[in-house]
This record gives C-alpha cells, sequence and structure tokens, in this order.
C-alpha cells in the first residue's frame, strides 16, 4: 500500500510516475497532468512544482522564492509546504 | 459556440476493440458491438495519435473492449509517448501478466486503471461472466506496481455489492492503487438493459455515501477516492462528457469519431471517420460535433437555467433512452417532466426481487 506523506522542512518532493507538468504549447499555458486529471496551475505552483526534482529540499524550494520574490522566508515556507501537503494528499507529490 | 471560441480537445478516448473476455452486464459499450475484422489497424492508429497530439489533446486513454486484446498495443504506448501524450490504459486486467506489464512500462505507458467487480470472488466473477476474474486482476494490480506504474481501481457498484463497499475501499489500498473510482453503474445500453437487475435502493446509495466520506478522511494522502451520485437518485445531471464536443472524443474500433461512447444510439446522426477526414475537421465542423455543442441547442428549461454552462444540459443518450428525444432535458434533472417517473422507476425496480442479467455478449447483429 501506499504511505501517508507528512511534508517537513527537509523533505525532498518529486513528482511521482503517472504525473506530469509540462508547458502546453497550443494552449499558452502549463499543465500538471495525473491519472485521468488535468490540473493548471497558478505561476506560483508552476514555481514550485519545477523544483520538485527530487534533489532539493522543502527548505531549499523556500529559500529560492523568497529571494526570487523578495518576500519573508517564514510566510513563503509555510505557503510552500501548505502546498506541497494538499498535492501529496492528492498523490500528485511524493517524497 | 461559435468556432472561433471552440478549444481543442483535453483527451481522446480510443477504443481500440470490443473485443473483451469479460461480459459485464453494464458495459459501456453500445448494445450493437463492432466485430474484430472492422478494427483499425495500427497504422490508422498510429496516424489518429499524430492526428491528436497536434490538436491539442493531451491524454490518450486507450480503452475497449479489452484494448489487451490487441497484439499492437505496446506499438501504440510507445507511439503515444513519442507525440508527448500521457497515456491510461483502462482494462479488466485479466490478460495483463508479469511480462506484459513489464513491456507496457517499457513502452512509457503513465497510468493504468483496472476495473473490478467486488471483493468477493465468485460474486464478483458471476458479474463478470468469467470464472477466476477477481484473482487474475488482483494479479495484474501487483505486477502493474511492481513494474513501477501508478494504479488506480475502478470499482463499479450496484445493488449486488455495495454491501462489500468497505472491503473494495480495503482491497484498493491492499493492491497498491493511489486512486479509486467507485462508480455507481451508468444506466445507458448494457446498463439500461440490465436496469432492474443492478438498481440500488436509496438506503444502499446514501450508505455508499457516508462510507466514501469516511474512507476519504481515514485514507487522506494514501486514497484519492471519485465518486458520482447515480442519475438516478440525482437532483441535477451530471456534465456529460464535460459537455458534448467540448473536452472529449471517442473513436471506435471501426474508427468513427463520437462526441461519446454512446452517441451512435442517437438515430439520424451521422458520425464520420477518421479514415475519410481529418480529425481537427471532423472536431470542429461535423454536424454531429455541432449539434448538441454550447447552449444554442437547448430547451427550456435548460436554456436559461443558470447552470447551463455547468452541466451542459446532461446526457444525450439518457434524454433519448428515457424521453424518446436527444434533443430534451436530461430527465436526470429535477426540472424535466420525465424526472418524476425515473425516480420511481428506481424505486420500484430497487425495491422488486433482482431479474437475471443479461449478459454483454456479441450476439446483437453488428451495423
Amino acid at each position: 500500500m501506499n504511505a501517508p506523506v507528512r511534508i517537513a522542512a527537509m523533505s525532498v518532493p518529486r513528482l511521482p510516475r503517472g504525473v506530469r507538468l509540462s508547458f502546453d504549447e497550443l494552449r499558452k499555458r502549463w499543465t500538471l497532468q495525473a491519472p485521468e486529471r488535468v490540473f493548471v496551475p497558478d505561476e506560483i505552483a508552476v514555481e514550485i512544482l519545477q523544483r520538485c526534482d527530487g534533489v532539493a529540499t522543502v527548505d531549499a524550494i523556500a529559500n529560492a522564492l523568497a529571494a526570487k520574490y523578495q518576500a519573508p522566508r517564514e510566510d513563503v515556507a509555510r505557503d510552500v509546504t501548505e502546498m506541497l501537503q494538499d498535492l501529496a494528499n492528492k498523490g500528485v507529490v511524493a517524497i | 459556440m461559435t468556432a472561433r471560441g471552440l478549444e481543442p480537445p483535453l483527451a481522446l478516448l480510443a477504443e481500440l476493440t470490443h473485443r473483451c473476455p469479460l461480459q459485464c452486464p453494464y458495459c459501456s459499450n453500445p448494445l450493437a458491438l463492432e466485430r474484430p475484422g472492422r478494427e483499425l489497424d495500427t497504422a490508422a492508429w498510429q496516424r489518429v495519435l499524430d492526428e491528436a497530439a497536434a490538436l491539442g489533446v493531451l491524454q490518450v486513454h486507450f480503452s475497449g473492449g479489452e484494448p489487451t486484446a490487441r497484439r499492437d498495443l505496446d506499438v501504440l504506448i510507445a507511439h503515444a509517448a513519442k507525440r508527448g501524450l500521457y497515456s491510461n490504459l483502462i482494462t479488466s486486467g485479466v490478460l495483463i501478466d508479469r511480462a506484459r506489464a513489464e513491456a507496457m512500462a517499457v513502452a512509457c505507458l503513465d497510468h493504468v486503471q483496472i476495473s473490478i467487480q467486488g471483493y468477493a470472488p465468485e460474486a464478483a466473477d458471476r458479474v463478470a461472466g468469467y470464472r477466476g476474474a477477481q484473482e487474475k486482476k488482483r494479479a495484474a494490480a501487483a505486477h502493474v506496481r511492481a513494474a513501477g506504474l501508478p494504479l488506480t481501481i475502478n470499482a463499479v457498484m450496484h445493488r449486488h455489492n455495495l454491501g462489500e463497499l468497505e472491503a473494495v475501499i480495503t482491497l484498493a489500498v491492499e493492491l497498491g492503487a493511489g486512486r479509486l473510482e467507485v462508480a455507481h453503474v451508468q444506466y445507458y445500453g448494457w446498463g439500461l438493459e440490465n436496469r432492474a437487475a443492478l438498481m440500488p435502493t436509496r438506503a444502499q446509495l446514501e450508505r455508499a455515501t457516508e462510507i466514501v466520506a469516511g474512507a476519504r478522511e481515514r485514507l487522506k494522502g494514501v486514497l484519492t477516492i471519485d465518486y458520482v451520485v447515480p442519475d438516478y437518485y440525482a437532483r441535477r445531471p451530471k456534465a456529460c462528457m464535460g459537455g458534448w464536443g467540448r473536452r472529449f472524443l471517442n473513436i471506435s474500433p471501426s474508427g468513427h469519431v463520437l462526441p461519446c461512447h454512446a452517441a451512435e444510439t442517437i438515430p439520424d446522426m451521422h458520425f464520420e471517420s477518421v479514415a475519410d477526414r481529418p480529425l481537427a475537421e471532423i472536431w470542429r465542423d461535423s454536424a454531429a460535433f455541432q449539434r448538441f455543442r454550447g447552449t444554442e441547442w437547448m430547451p427550456e428549461p435548460c436554456r436559461s437555467c443558470d447552470r447551463r454552462e455547468i452541466d451542459w444540459g446532461g446526457c444525450r443518450c439518457q434524454a433519448l433512452a428515457l424521453a424518446g428525444d436527444a434533443a430534451a432535458t436530461d430527465p436526470a434533472c429535477a426540472l424535466s417532466p420525465h424526472h418524476a417517473a425515473l425516480a420511481a422507476a428506481a424505486e420500484r425496480e430497487s425495491a422488486a426481487p433482482a431479474p437475471d442479467f443479461v449478459y454483454r455478449r456479441m450476439t446483437v447483429p453488428a451495423v
């Protein structure tokens, strides 16, 4: 069976097999495809998902985004963790 | 909807064949099954995949019948991957051994959906009309997971197996599925033929809804559960196929392009073939796709309904089957004059003893 995922600061998130982030050239937008579902992630979600490479920790992702958007690190870390937890609950992100 | 506002389809349901070793009495295939001799060949399907990708399709669902009955399935999966399509296999699982699962994973299949007929093997095998089906499905699920592929279990539920719903959910978790579809039988085609044999009571349905709600909470992050209330006990129709000619297209084994898999039941409609015309033109211009696209075709009360772009008028095939007119309001809607009769039929049939199944067989003469 699959085990529930708890996203923490040192978790290393990745997109599992069956989940695909790609740019839809025809519609000019990013899409996140999962079993029998197609999501259209917003800009921030795309930034986070692109960094779910199985190498970067949640901490590192938050640092990178805080720097890029010049936003308070704690706020970004909280938002990133919340979003990844939500996606993990949907089976779209694994660690 | 104007041609200018028309978006490309998101998904293609490729019905590779109507052959199937199972005989489920609620099969979504039409009563008039297509003979193997009429199936598109490998090259034709490859061309369809090319055209679908160019048209903007993102996901291809290889379905049937039983798609693994096609010997060229791996070739088609690999071809879909080459065109950047996300591929999903919709299968009964009974023909999938370890080698087959591994070959499909190597061909870059993205996801597998295996249907089950319930929990207890004897009862499930009776619904499938195939001895040993449940055992083979469990083995297939294990092979699929061992090959590294993500798995959805599709459990078709009705009056005979709703009492097993908890066990079905547990089984999906044990089999390593990340997703479960608790799919109440849809009463079109074979399902309509077997409606009295399958229709659950309202009490059964309400219990199932509670069980799903509890399981969703309990299994958060382990199992995603999709659940749709069956039309007969609903107040509003479903957006069938996300709206006619809006999101999906379906290609039959012989190459007919359909807005939904049951559309061929509607008389006086001509469905064009991929053999005769480019897919993009059929999607955009064919009379069949334009017939019920958008909201212009709608009668009242749909036309002025504030849900007209939510449910898109529901299901045309159900309107035909139950109201006698494919352009009528879907009787699943409480605003349809036929709704009371629909609800009464469900109450009456589900309370009466269940008749025998009419199994899905290729005995009805194919067109």
